[in-house]
């Protein structure tokens, strides 16, 4: 990885989607030193269309993605596609088709009125569920009471992250919801939504769009790019949409796609071996939930690790570095900006006052999707 | 980047810049609309539903009953091999007090809704519903419960035959 750019998330942006596109894609070729012209292949990843209101959304942002006239490809998995886009475009280079190739991320909630859950209420089975008029926060909420209740885990110890992650985001230039000053209190006396979710448990919808450039070895030598780290391994995989029938209290899903990309960049011990995450946070209860996914705290014990600092900035396991999904904003595939770009940023050194202050060498970064289903995992090394 | 960009491009809007027509734009509101034929295993589901049943589908690849219903096995990946009809009765697998409506519009009187798994299906195969005749307080997770149908006249072929499920009674399955 050579490059990445993203925009400013924000509830509202003035930009249309393939405005958003061309500025994070813009970024991500000047951050690695390149001209489009450089680019042989361009992937793009969003969630579902009904957010921008344009089916075939992406060929409607084609152009700002710079994929007009080459191979071209739109990935969706979910939520899990702030990950996943990445991993599609390391296909193509490590296939060894590309040399070089952006991968280019965007989502424009703020269209669809008056929110955007109207629409997230067609992601539901139309026979099972959705008679019962159910709002995609019910499930995170169900999900949550599950882990929660389970191994006997305290609201306050969950509200933690939310604190950690918007204090952290206060270094991000792009944060939506950076708070210097928040505490467990303000989380804990935030409005009830779905109970156990209250409004500071969760990210909010945001606009924006982050770009990446990923390119071969031979490629990275011979153009002599300094600011690079590398792709060492990659996992995905989905469990069933039947969701009823699983429990939700382990993310299974997750561990196989971590098991995947462990194996894959040779990592056995992954608590040893790995450095820094950035797990997918759009509720303060996922990092926890994530961390045990990606097999870096046993299972009900991640909110110990918060508790006790570990997974604090400076701690043996900084989580969530660039403020994540809570601190920065939410718009969903677009986070590749704080999960695969804050890899980079930190194994670059670039991250600024969100720099990890010790020696970082190796990160993973996951990201999670559909109806709470979808793992996908990369980890990069400096 | 971070340290080194000078410029993060985005131009934000506040939300009277557009319900106000303070920014340029254009409108539009969709006018689609579905019917779905309910297909093999959901038909006979609902048909049942509109008798006071839940029918699973047996599968002797795996030996399990599977709930909610299906043709094949998503594991074995075969046919499934026959209709089996469950209980009423089960246990809360979670559940949320919602004050949100699915227009994430707030609500003042909370939605109790969940993850119900039947007794008679294998474990933890079950539905999502809502639960009364109990109060957020007393709602919790491992909670027996039973379904409460519609008067049959009322029932329509649709989950919400039933009308919620409510605290097991002592005596009862």
């Amino acid at each position: 990885m050579i490059g990445a750019g993203m925009t400013l998330f924000r509830r509202r942006l003035q930009e249309t989607p393939p405005e958003l596109c061309y500025e994070a894609a813009r970024m991500a070729l000047d951050s690695a030193g390149l001209e489009l012209s450089d680019i042989g292949a361009v992937v793009s990843g969003s969630a579902p269309d009904a957010f921008d209101g344009v089916h075939m959304k992406g060929e409607y942002y084609l152009d700002g993605c710079g994929g007009v006239g080459r191979p071209y490809m739109r990935v969706f998995t979910g939520g899990g596609t702030g990950v996943f886009s990445t991993i599609a475009g390391w296909w193509h280079v490590a296939s060894g088709l590309f040399d070089a190739v952006l991968v280019v991320n965007e989502e424009k909630m703020s269209c669809c009125q008056p929110h955007p859950q109207s629409v997230f209420a067609n992601i539901w089975d139309p026979i099972l569920d959705r008679p019962l008029q159910p709002n995609l926060v019910w499930i995170f909420a169900m999900e949550m009471n599950r882990y929660m209740t389970v191994h006997g885990i305290k609201k306050e110890d969950i509200a933690l992250v939310a604190v950690k992650n918007k204090r952290n985001a206060v270094g991000h230039p792009c944060a939506q919801l950076a708070d210097p000053n928040i505490t467990v209190d303000d989380v804990m006396r935030s409005e009830v939504m779905a109970w156990p979710v209250q409004r500071l448990d969760i990210s909010p919808p945001s606009d924006g769009a982050s770009a990446i450039v990923l390119a071969s070895e031979e490629f990275i030598r011979r153009r002599r790019i300094k600011d690079r780290a590398w792709v060492s391994g990659v996992g995905w995989c989905i469990d069933s949409t039947m969701w009823t029938d699983r429990d939700l209290v382990f993310p299974e899903y997750v561990a196989r796609a971590a098991k995947m990309a462990y194996k894959m960049a040779r990592i056995d011990r992954p608590r040893k071996q790995i450095d820094f995450a950035e797990p997918y946070d759009p509720f303060d209860y996922k990092e926890l939930h994530h961390l045990e996914g990606l097999l870096l705290a046993d299972r009900g014990e991640a909110p110990t690790l918060t508790r006790e600092g570990v997974t604090a900035r400076d701690g043996d396991l900084p989580t969530c570095p660039s403020g994540g999904l809570l601190g920065v904003g939410n718009p969903i595939a677009a986070t590749m900006g704080q999960k695969i770009g804050e890899l980079f940023w930190q194994l670059t050194g670039q991250a600024g006052t969100r720099q990890i202050p010790h020696e970082v060498r190796t990160g993973v970064a996951q990201a999670w999707g559909d109806l709470m289903q979808y793992g996908s995992v990369v980890v990069m090394r400096a | 980047m971070t340290a080194r960009i000078k410029r993060w491009p985005g131009v934000e809007l506040g939300a009277a810049d557009l319900y106000e027509g303070k920014v340029t734009q254009t409108r539009f509101r969709p006018d689609a609309k579905y019917a779905w034929s309910a297909g093999e295993a959901m038909s006979r589901f609902l048909e049942e539903l509109q008798r006071g049943r839940f029918i699973a589908r047996t599968c002797t690849g795996c030996d399990r009953i599977l709930f909610p219903p299906r043709m094949f096995c998503e594991a074995c990946f075969r046919p499934t091999d026959e209709w089996r009809y469950i209980q009423d009765t089960g246990t809360i697998e979670t559940f949320s007090i919602s004050y949100l409506d699915r227009d994430a519009k707030r609500i003042t009187d909370p939605i109790l809704v969940g993850v119900v798994s039947l007794d008679g299906a294998s474990p933890k195969m079950g539905l999502m519903h809502y639960f009364a005749e109990m109060t957020k307080e007393e709602i919790r997770i491992g909670m027996r419960v039973k379904a409460v149908w519609r008067p049959p006249e009322e029932r329509r072929g649709s989950v919400l035959d039933v009308r919620y499920f409510r605290p097991l009674r002592e005596g009862e399955g």
